[in-house]
């Protein structure tokens, strides 16, 4: 397994976000982090970066990392967009791009640019003036720069328009062939088209694990544990 | 005509050393939310350096030592001092305001509390005729270390991968850590290079005041955080002309109205530029740290 997380608690403001989350993550493919919303996946996802303090054991790739500041465990090669995309918005899309650059990887833009052409023609353009899902190029892009063991993914889709998200979902299939993805989603369709295995979350605790499709299969347990219908 | 001028020259230089001062302090606080109440207390020991060592040593030497201990003051207090309190904004604050008091103490302690004549080289002790009005030498000196300061900072900040860091993180630190950048070594960074220019500043305050005292650098403070709210946090092209518009502003309310009044004048600034621009995004993140 790439990720292994053992009992992770999450405790902010007082309240305990993550009750002992305990899931591993392929060496290959798409792992989905499902839940309903405010059952703790981004929290899930922060824990794993070290963006929030947790308790518990993560494992990256056979070694422990919990212990470790953020910076060292992205260093290990951990890819990361999170939900807001933290795009730079004040720096051009090419600065984004450089910021991301880790020293002793190499620098895979040709990879970058053949995925997102637009990213090059608008390498000067400050990146707050991009659209919804032109940033989405810009956070996705940065973690297939490096060479990276795992690309982290927090709802890639979200508030963006049909089109785009197809295009989002082809970029990410394509990321999934070169590096393993733990991609947070709530568009199920998309799921059923990535995912192999899933982990669903309720109230910051796993309630199931499992192969996507057979969890998809099933429209009880989908509406009951992520409170919609089969994916279409 | 000349009196125009030498009033405007004096505003300038006097602008040119708020920015010297609120450059770093903007800086400091743009990317790592610190108030740095110490600052002052740096700029008054690169003004005791350089005093303690003009006479003894080339005055370009003595500023460039005045730099050095400012910058590795600042190196130190990060280091030691803030970066175990991160998580603890009010500790923090206390932390500077306590050294921002205690550094001065000291200096009056070893030195005492009466003002200290420089003695600046000849070169920055005489005068150049300008349209008609005889300007001392040392406000050019003062605006000429200015703009290259400027200069200097807006290439640091546009051209290098630690300027693209400070950028960055003054938008979104997490993410910059999140991308796999140590942003602790930008803090240090930008800590030393916010505490050489309080060094620099420091050193061409004594001439331009003409001497130096242990509350000089705090005195100076004050202004240097009205022209960081005017100019913005982050913003050296703001804070250089917030600088040079409160430098003006005082000298010409100090001639023109009352002496003294000049002080009050830079606060009406910073009224008026509240009322007419809001509560900006970076005076917000400054109330919330103080809140």
């Amino acid at each position: 397994m790439i990720l292994e997380l053992d009992d992770v608690r999450v405790a902010l403001g007082g309240s305990q976000i993550l009750q002992g989350v305990s899931f591993t993550v392929a060496p290959t493919g798409v792992t989905a982090l499902l839940g309903r919303n405010g059952v703790g996946k981004t929290t899930t996802v922060k824990a794993i970066l070290g963006l929030v303090p947790r308790t518990g054991t993560i494992r990256f790739d056979g070694a422990g990392v919990h212990r470790l500041r953020t910076h060292e465990i992205v260093r290990r090669g951990i890819g990361y967009a999170p939900e807001d995309r933290g795009v730079f918005a004040k720096l051009t899309v090419a600065e984004n791009l450089a910021l991301a650059e880790r020293r002793g990887s190499r620098h895979a833009y040709d990879l970058v640019y053949e995925l997102f052409p637009e990213l090059k023609t608008r390498g000067a353009q400050a990146a707050g003036t991009l659209s919804g899902g032109q940033q989405q190029m810009v956070a996705i892009g940065r973690t297939l720069l490096n060479d990276n063991r795992l690309v982290v993914v927090d709802e890639p889709t979200k508030g963006l328009a049909p089109k785009v998200v197809t295009e989002v979902a082809e970029v990410l299939e394509r990321a999934a062939e070169r590096v393993p993805l733990l991609l947070v989603e709530q568009n199920l369709a998309l799921v059923k088209r990535l995912a192999g295995d899933g982990v669903v979350l309720a109230a910051g605790r796993v309630v199931h694990r499992g192969p996507v499709p057979d969890l998809l299969a099933d429209a009880e347990l989908t509406r009951e544990l992520l409170g919609v219908g089969k994916a279409r | 005509m000349s009196t125009l001028v030498l009033l405007a020259l004096t505003g300038l230089g006097l602008g040119a050393l708020y920015f010297l001062i609120a450059s770093g302090l903007s800086l400091i606080f743009g990317l790592m939310d610190v108030l740095n109440f110490a600052h002052g207390a740096l700029v008054t020991a690169g003004a005791y350096t350089a005093w303690r060592l003009t006479g003894r040593l080339p005055f370009v030497l003595a500023v460039a030592a005045a730099i050095a201990v400012g910058a590795v003051l600042a190196a130190v207090v990060e280091t030691v001092l803030i970066r175990p309190l991160y998580e603890r904004p009010k500790d923090q604050i206390l932390v500077t305001v306590g050294l921002g008091l205690a550094l001065p103490a000291l200096v009056q302690g070893i030195w005492g509390a009466d003002a200290r004549q420089v003695r600046a080289p000849k070169q920055l002790t005489g005068t150049v005729g300008l349209l008609g009005a005889r300007v001392p030498t040392d406000r050019f000196v003062l605006v000429a270390a200015a703009v290259v300061v400027l200069v200097a900072l807006k290439l640091f900040l546009a051209r290098t991968r630690y300027g693209l860091i400070v950028r960055a993180g003054v938008e979104d630190r997490a993410m910059v850590t999140a991308l796999g950048i140590d942003v602790r070594r930008a803090f240090t960074l930008v800590f030393a290079v916010g505490g050489a220019l309080a060094g620099l500043a420091g050193a061409l305050g004594g001439v331009y005041f003409g001497s130096v005292s242990p509350n000089q650098g705090t005195s100076l403070l004050v202004f240097g955080f009205v022209v960081v709210v005017i100019g913005g946090l982050g913003r050296i092209d703001g804070v250089a002309l917030a600088a040079a518009a409160v430098g003006l502003v005082q000298q010409f309310t100090n001639y023109y109205a009352a002496s003294g009044l000049g002080d009050l004048a830079a606060v009406a600034i910073l009224a008026g530029v509240l009322l007419v621009r809001g509560n900006g995004e970076g005076l917000q993140r400054l109330i919330r740290r103080t809140a």
